[in-house]
């Protein structure tokens, strides 16, 4: 098992003390051109979560490998990258200039932006053409409002993905309490932390027994009994996403309680396997 | 250097309607005035920013406005309860400035304390909404005060070299006055550590993360 960040929820150049504390480092969503993201107000915090409308702000393609790419490097940790687009072609492009590059491990096809989540074809398509375009394994990472998930993740599964990265955001939207309207300057946004749980093992389960890829599980995990609840439905790797925005040090301490609690259940978690191995089951009994 | 530790809470002062929420100061460094730390909210998922108000021997106090849950839960903690602190975290006043004058309004007063300190206690101009929320202005010293329906920018002396904090309107009509000041601004934050892309504001044309670039900028 692998301990990662959410996309979007770590940047590793103003909190390296966080970055260093995974076992792989994935970066925010890079597009082929740069976005500046959405206006503020851009986070809101509800009963349950929190609400992100941030619009994938990021320097494009261009700036990220000149220099966003080489100072991750100085990190030594693996990296993975995030890629996104609004059509194949553009996910295809990005791929294609990331492959020749050896500081990049993996790559992570982000399909949960509105344009291309709605049909599984969209996913499968974005993933052949990125397929064609590099050698290096490709993630993923489907949302969890698609009806039917698992049938996308046939899907892309078919088209060459190496894995799953299973949840992004689902849609939400929060309210100021005085004046009733809504708190974030695009109204929707994307909501996270512990009410998404529940939606990340429904959709890491439901991909366990359709696809024999691995899976990065996320969503609303907060502590290391959350994390071995992932993996006891079909995870292979777990990823933190809003608890860093919590705890700074939530990856020691989520590893730690992971063990503990895999301990007294009477499992053990897995030490890491290679990113292709087929491990549905990594939760094995002693 | 930022650290993240669970601290007590010393005492609990009320200060006209704000709260001075004193902890014990552990093995955190309090850091430069301006500069903030990440108070973990009792029962809430996100952190709330706070900038240092007092660094009193072994002890950090925040002052804090209780206008919603994450602040009413830390206005109501108890002594002896504890708090994960993180900090201190983004960049504070500069403090090489030839006649300083503190300015604040509102909850904005709260860095103004420890910057005092810093500086020997300049002359200070707060402004604030009644006579009861200017009751905080008895940790500022050497403070004059006015009362809305007066304005702070009436007490602003703009051959001085501004420190400010306060609401968006005030630190507008400052940077107005005064170009060469250093404001003290604000934003929604979730992590304080650039990883949220939350407390963007507009720097320069260009949207810039508040908790990396500030939360003291340059007014022009």
């Amino acid at each position: 098992m692998k301990l990662l960040n959410a996309s979007g929820c770590l940047d590793a150049l103003t909190a390296p003390e966080i970055a260093q504390q995974l076992d792989v480092f994935v970066t925010k969503t890079v597009t082929p051109l740069p976005r500046e993201g959405n206006p503020p107000v851009r986070i809101a915090e509800t009963e349950a979560g929190m609400l992100n409308s941030i619009g994938l702000a990021n320097p494009g393609i261009d700036r990220f490998l000149a220099e966003t790419l080489p100072r991750l490097a100085a990190l030594e940790k693996p990296l993975w990258v995030s890629v996104g687009g609004f059509d194949a072609a553009q996910y295809a492009a990005s791929c294609a200039r990331l492959d020749g590059r050896p500081e990049v491990e993996a790559l992570e096809l982000n399909l949960s932006c509105p344009n291309v989540e709605e049909a599984a074809e969209g996913a499968a398509e974005i993933v052949a053409a990125c397929r064609a375009a590099t050698s290096k394994p490709l993630w993923a990472k489907l949302s969890p409002a698609l009806p039917q998930v698992p049938e996308v993740a046939r899907a892309v599964a078919a088209a060459g993905a190496d894995g799953l990265s299973l949840v992004n955001t689902i849609r939400g939207l929060a309210l100021d309490p005085g004046t009733l309207r809504p708190v974030l300057g695009t109204a929707v946004g994307g909501y996270s932390g512990p009410a998404l749980k529940p939606i990340a093992l429904a959709a890491v389960y439901a991909c366990a027994q359709a696809v024999d890829l691995p899976i990065v599980g996320m969503g609303g995990v907060m502590t290391g009994e959350d994390a071995l609840d992932l993996l006891a439905v079909g995870a292979t790797h777990v990823a933190l996403g809003t608890v860093l925005f919590r705890d700074p040090f939530a990856p020691a301490r989520v590893r730690a309680e992971l063990t503990a609690a895999a301990a007294e259940r009477g499992f053990e978690v897995p030490a890491d396997s290679p990113p292709a191995a087929p491990t549905l089951n990594p939760a094995s009994r002693v | 250097m930022r650290r993240r530790e669970a601290r007590s809470v010393v005492a609990r002062e009320s200060v006209g309607p704000y709260t001075l929420l004193r902890l014990d100061r552990g093995g955190i460094d309090p850091g430069a005035p301006g500069q903030f730390f990440m108070l973990e909210a009792p029962g809430r998922l996100l952190p709330r920013p706070m900038s240092l108000c007092l660094a009193p021997p072994g002890e950090l106090a925040f002052l804090i406005d209780p206008v919603g849950p994450g602040t009413r839960a830390l206005c109501a903690l108890e002594p002896g309860e504890r708090i994960h602190v993180f900090g201190p975290l983004g960049n504070g006043f500069r403090l090489e400035v030839e006649r300083p004058l503190l300015v604040g309004g509102g909850i904005g007063v709260a860095p103004l304390p420890y910057l005092s300190a810093a500086l020997g206690g300049p002359p200070a101009a707060l402004g604030f909404r009644t006579a009861h929320h200017a009751e905080a202005a008895v940790l500022v010293p050497n403070a004059q005060v006015v009362i809305e329906p007066g304005l702070v920018t009436e007490l602003v002396d703009p051959a001085c070299s501004v420190l400010a904090c306060g609401p968006e309107p005030m630190l507008e009509a400052v940077r107005a006055l005064a170009p060469g000041a250093q404001l003290a601004w604000e934003a929604p934050m979730a992590c304080g550590h650039g990883s949220c892309y939350g407390c963007v504001v507009e720097v320069e044309g260009q949207l810039e993360r508040l908790c990396v670039v500030g939360p003291v900028l340059a007014a022009a």
